[in-house]
């Protein structure tokens, strides 16, 4: 079923809330799509490091790595690193190598391009916009963070352009900064308001760190364009992974919704780990007789347990169902042993591609 | 639960929001006016408690004595330039601006940065904002990487900012989540492969900052239902009976093997990390209620 939703395809990205098996449903449908031929890359923007496990690499780095997969195509792997990505981008974009020392080693770059949260969200969509621009490979599985700040990085390229654009940047990096006279005085009462709050050496710092750039911001600007392009790209397919727990079910829904806001190409779901259905037959007397009471009665138990939670995944899913009206969703069961190398994303293949 | 402050991090779905909110209801059992915190504008508590969730930014009473409180990043935006100006005009008219709503919406960092800051603030024994004093804050945080820069926001800013307003506060913050007696860091766990691995994970970049775990909740532990003497004669039925028989025995076996597989992921863990473990059941409730989350604050109470 997943090959339908990817025929014509060049960017799957998997989203989804936290610990529903969006890593390893990435790298399934990322082997799956590979053993079926294709050429595919499978990257994470999570700062966590699951995918390597996940695919039995003990390490990845911030280039792809070839996949020992035994597969018709190729299964390549990389995990985003923000800060050597954003390194790269100033090495390549700088006009000339002063721009680019000047960058590379001002503070704020630094602590911004290594610690903070939001780098990670502009730099793995400049990871995917370099990778589709090389065209390199037949399709791209991006894994992303959790939910909400999956939403954060379909706008990460967004908030970057408004900014650059607006004369916001020219504010800062001004030569007549601490005059502003050329903004006038709504302006120079921002600024000094602004000041108070920030402290002035930090603006002087501001204003050092937007100058190093010069003349690169446009080239930023241009390429957060063509990534707020790319994600809504008709070659591009969302695919929404959820568990059928109430909470996912919900960060599902709400998911569904926003990029159908955003006019996003929006695929399908995948319900991760369903528990299969339990028989409501009465076995009673005959485990009795086969294991004895006590021995009966536990496995009686453990049923009633299990048929709780089946009952409860089969009602949300029916749910989910309804709000997304005909958009298709997969079930995958919940398998024996937890999925966390490449046999065992072999056999989700079955349920994603069945 | 001598602390003023405790941060309940980990992978997503191992259960943060529970573990959360069953610390308060046990703190709150022992007399301390406790709040739980939720950030990047979840409301998943209230509904827990089955109470409404406000709009406003406020505390809502989840139970006696605790408090629930979900935290938006331009709300306590607002409040600190509030604070930081001393004037609710001035912040207005900066917090107004386009200037500065187009950097701080571009600037990577700045929500986590406000959100720490509102999340110390509510630590406080004086609070900065004039709200009502809490004996415990509990930080229900992002999933490992976004909880991690959520900590280390405020010691990335101090060195940014350098001097000056930010950096001051930015360092007092620091200061209180380093300091041990103060913080508490606990991680929330699940006994599988990669939620194990990310704990691990999450030690040891905790470590690089010069920080510890004071404790691994391990979420939803399988009961150990049967021995082995009991599994192997399940097994040795080997297809014996009728359809639904087999079946019942095919659903006991497949879950007696995933609570064997979680026991080896507890022991991995007890031996990679170096932070005591607390486990807590599986509870097989459709959906976690009031209930459910008093039975596991009763059995946090007992291990923690």
């Amino acid at each position: 079923m997943i090959e339908g939703w990817l025929q014509r395809k060049d960017i799957c990205i998997c989203a989804g809330s936290g610990g529903v098996g969006k890593t390893t449903a990435s790298a399934a449908i990322a082997l799956g799509m590979a053993a079926r031929g294709k050429k595919v890359a499978v990257l994470t923007i999570d700062p966590a490091k699951r995918l390597a496990s996940s695919l039995g690499l003990p390490e990845l780095g911030n280039e792809e790595r070839r996949v020992d997969a035994d597969v018709d195509g190729e299964l390549w792997a990389m995990m985003l690193d923000a800060k050597r990505t954003f390194d790269e981008l100033i090495e390549l974009h700088a006009p000339d190598d002063a721009t680019r020392d000047a960058v590379l080693s001002n503070r704020i770059y630094q602590e911004l391009s290594s610690a903070v949260a939001g780098s990670q969200e502009y730099m793995a969509m400049e990871k995917l916009h370099e990778l589709h621009q090389e065209g390199r490979y037949d399709l791209l599985v991006l894994d992303t963070p959790p939910t909400r700040n999956a939403l954060d990085f379909i706008d990460a390229p967004r908030k970057l352009s408004a900014f650059i654009d607006s004369r916001s940047l020219q504010f800062f990096t001004a030569p007549g900064f601490f005059g502003l006279k050329v903004f006038g005085r709504g302006a120079s009462v921002i600024f000094s308001v602004m000041k108070r709050a920030t402290g002035v050496d930090l603006l002087e710092d501001l204003s050092g760190f937007f100058r190093s750039f010069g003349d690169m911001a446009s080239g930023f600007r241009e390429r957060a364009d063509g990534v707020s392009k790319l994600l809504s790209h008709s070659r591009t397919a969302f695919v929404l992974v959820t568990s059928p727990r109430t909470d996912a079910i919900d960060e599902a829904a709400f998911f569904h919704r926003r990029l159908l806001d955003a006019g996003l190409p929006f695929a399908g779901v995948v319900a991760n780990r369903v528990h299969p259905d339990v028989r409501e037959e009465d076995v009673a007397a005959e485990l009795e007789e086969l294991v004895g009471d006590d021995l009966a009665r536990k496995v009686l138990d453990t049923l009633a347990d299990e048929r709780r939670l089946a009952d409860r995944d089969r009602t949300n899913l029916a749910e989910l169902r309804r709000r997304l009206r005909r958009r298709p969703l997969i079930e995958v069961p919940y398998l024996d042993d937890d999925i966390h190398d490449l046999d065992g994303l072999r056999r989700m293949d079955e349920y994603l591609f069945g | 639960m001598d602390k003023r402050l405790v941060m309940v991090m980990g992978k997503g779905g191992t259960g943060k929001t529970t573990i959360a909110a069953a610390l308060g209801l046990a703190a709150a059992r022992a007399g301390k006016r406790t709040v739980v915190v939720e950030v990047a504008e979840q409301q998943r508590l209230a509904a827990m408690f089955g109470v409404r969730p406000t709009d406003r930014h406020d505390e809502v009473e989840l139970a006696p004595g605790l408090f629930g409180l979900s935290i938006a990043p331009s709300r306590a935006m607002e409040e600190w330039l509030r604070h930081q100006l001393k004037s609710g005009t001035l912040a207005g008219l900066l917090g107004g601006s386009r200037i500065f709503q187009l950097l701080t919406a571009a600037a990577p960092g700045v929500s986590e940065l406000v959100t720490m800051g509102k999340i110390w603030d509510l630590a406080q024994l004086q609070r900065r904002t004039g709200g009502s004093v809490f004996d415990l804050a509990i930080v229900d945080a992002p999933a490992t990487g976004h909880g991690l820069a959520l900590l280390s926001a405020p010691g990335t800013f101090a060195r940014i900012a350098r001097t000056g307003p930010i950096a001051r506060q930015a360092r007092q913050i620091e200061e209180f989540t380093r300091n041990r007696a103060a913080t508490a860091i606990l991680a929330a766990a699940l006994p599988e492969e990669m939620p194990v691995a990310e704990t691990i994970d999450l030690e040891g970049r905790l470590a690089d900052q010069s920080l510890a775990l004071d404790a691994i909740v391990v979420n939803a532990l399988y009961p150990e239902r049967f021995d082995s003497d009991e599994s192997a004669r399940l097994a040795a039925l080997d297809g014996r009976g009728s359809d639904a028989a087999r079946a019942a025995v095919v659903a006991a076996l497949s879950e007696h093997r995933r609570a064997a597989g979680q026991r080896s992921q507890v022991a991995r863990l007890g031996e990679e990390s170096r932070a005591p473990l607390v486990t807590l059941p599986h509870l097989f409730a459709p959906e976690l209620g009031r209930d459910e989350l008093e039975t596991l604050s009763e059995l946090l109470e007992e291990s923690l």
